[in-house]
């Protein structure tokens, strides 16, 4: 097996080899990402967020039929996430569960990731994912996070059109004046709509939205849609493919798509750029002089700004 | 820095529809610290061959509790086989009578655990089996 040949061949076996290998952190794999390199950028990717119960994987399952239905149907990768526990290091990634009828596809890629310790509701590996996913020809790729609550919002800077989820019932007015998820959000998704107090929620989210339109100017030209669902049937969602498609094509119009694509990959060089100083500075550091530090610092001899000055002056 | 980890699909194929013992293995191999992808009731086995492949699992756990193992077991392992999936280990969980076991033995099967089994040797028998690749 070729992992990089056979995955611009779109072998699904060789993807998620590489996935696994990426995930992993073994040496082939950042290899095989500078050759893949040139063939991405072609995907469009969608995030789903929300918390935990809204519904996401239901409504990221309707979604990839209705992407496979268009009239030219689009091929479809899904990155579904899922906590890592932080006592065991093991995950249960229950998403597919709910994914059980785009089995038989072979224009549908779903894969289950652990968090492996991340915070901000994707893996570490999620972005390199993606670009697997997009170099072996996937067009649309949905990223489901984590049940996400306010903090979880790496998804904004991963996706192109982040939706957010909210359930009636779940989170009531005063959720919807909370900071962060909310913020990120290009589309919401009101789900379980048959649910009593539907209404309400949308009517809430809807009076943000206008609170915010009066506060700042973010969004330049697009008020996020609220979307009405009720996945487990399939309602509303093709209305929410066309608030999907409206939104891209709103991006590529303005020039904004440019922009997102241009912050994008700057947070992910600063992060790389970060971790790969971070790691050789270290290991410039011997075990005891970075223990003695530690133990100065526990003992409030040197306060960590002052010693990390010091280590930096050192150092250079 | 990253590690590898066990990847183990626990699936539940065929009618049945008690999946309480699934749910505590699975439960007792992610505190194990694996990565297990559960998929929930009523998987055919073309269903559990594509997720194994997709997800790049290590192991494949199937639990049967309706008499239709010497069935759906072999369609699952000629599957993988047919897919060119040669690399992963495939345990079978739930009634299996004794007198077929050394069937499902001869098709591949390496752990077959019946009701009462302690989730820590279904633990340990897979960590030996993988660790020894």
């Amino acid at each position: 097996m070729n992992l990089i040949q056979d995955t611009l061949n779109r072998d699904r076996r060789a993807i998620a080899r590489l996935i696994s290998h990426i995930e992993n952190g073994e040496p082939d794999a950042r290899e095989a990402l500078a050759v893949l390199y040139p063939h991405t950028g072609r995907a469009y990717i969608v995030g789903v967020t929300g918390a935990p119960g809204t519904g996401k994987s239901t409504l990221v399952n309707e979604l990839a039929k209705a992407y496979r239905r268009l009239d030219q149907p689009r091929t479809v990768g899904i990155i579904a996430v899922d906590p890592t526990s932080p006592f065991s290091g093991g995950a249960i990634l229950g998403d597919r569960i709910r994914m059980r009828d785009l089995a038989g596809d072979a224009g549908i890629f779903v894969r289950s990731m652990a968090t492996r310790g991340s915070l901000g509701g994707l893996a570490r590996a999620t972005a390199d994912a993606i670009k697997v996913l997009d170099a072996a020809g996937y067009e649309v790729i949905f990223v489901e996070t984590v049940g996400a609550g306010q903090a979880e919002v790496d998804i904004a800077k991963t996706a192109y059109t982040t939706i957010v989820v909210e359930a009636p019932g779940l989170g009531d007015e005063i959720q919807a004046l909370k900071a962060g998820i909310m913020e990120i959000a290009d589309i919401f998704v009101v789900n379980k709509a048959d649910r009593e107090g539907a209404d309400s929620t949308v009517a809430a989210i809807r009076m943000m939205l206008d609170l915010n339109h009066a506060s700042h100017v973010e969004g330049q030209g697009w008020r996020p849609p609220v979307c009405k669902t009720i996945a487990v049937r399939g309602d509303g969602v093709p209305a929410l493919v066309e608030e999907i498609e409206a939104h891209s094509a709103f991006l590529r119009e303005s020039g904004l798509l440019g922009q997102r694509e241009r912050e994008r990959v700057t947070t992910e060089f600063e992060y790389l750029l970060h971790e790969q100083l971070m790691r050789q500075f270290v290991s410039r550091v011997s075990p005891e002089q970075w223990d003695e530090l530690i133990e100065r610092i526990v003992r409030r001899e040197v306060d960590p700004y002052t010693a990390a000055e010091k280590l930096l002056r050192e150092m250079t | 820095m990253a590690e590898k980890k066990i990847r183990v699909l626990v699936a539940k194929p065929g009618l049945d529809g008690h999946d309480r013992g699934a749910k505590v293995v699975a439960r007792a191999l992610r505190d194990a610290g694996m990565e297990v992808i559960y998929t929930g009731l009523r998987q055919t086995p073309e269903m559990i061959v594509e997720a194994a492949i997709q997800e790049d699992v290590d192991v494949v756990g199937l639990s049967i509790l309706s008499g239709a193992h010497m069935t759906l077991v072999p369609r699952v392992v000629n599957l993988l086989r047919d897919n060119g999936v040669d690399d992963v280990l495939v345990v079978v969980g739930g009634i299996i009578p004794d007198e077929d076991v050394p069937a499902l033995n001869e098709i591949g099967v390496r752990g077959i655990f019946g009701p009462g089994t302690p989730t820590q040797d279904i633990v340990e028998f897979i960590r030996r089996e993988i660790g020894d690749r």
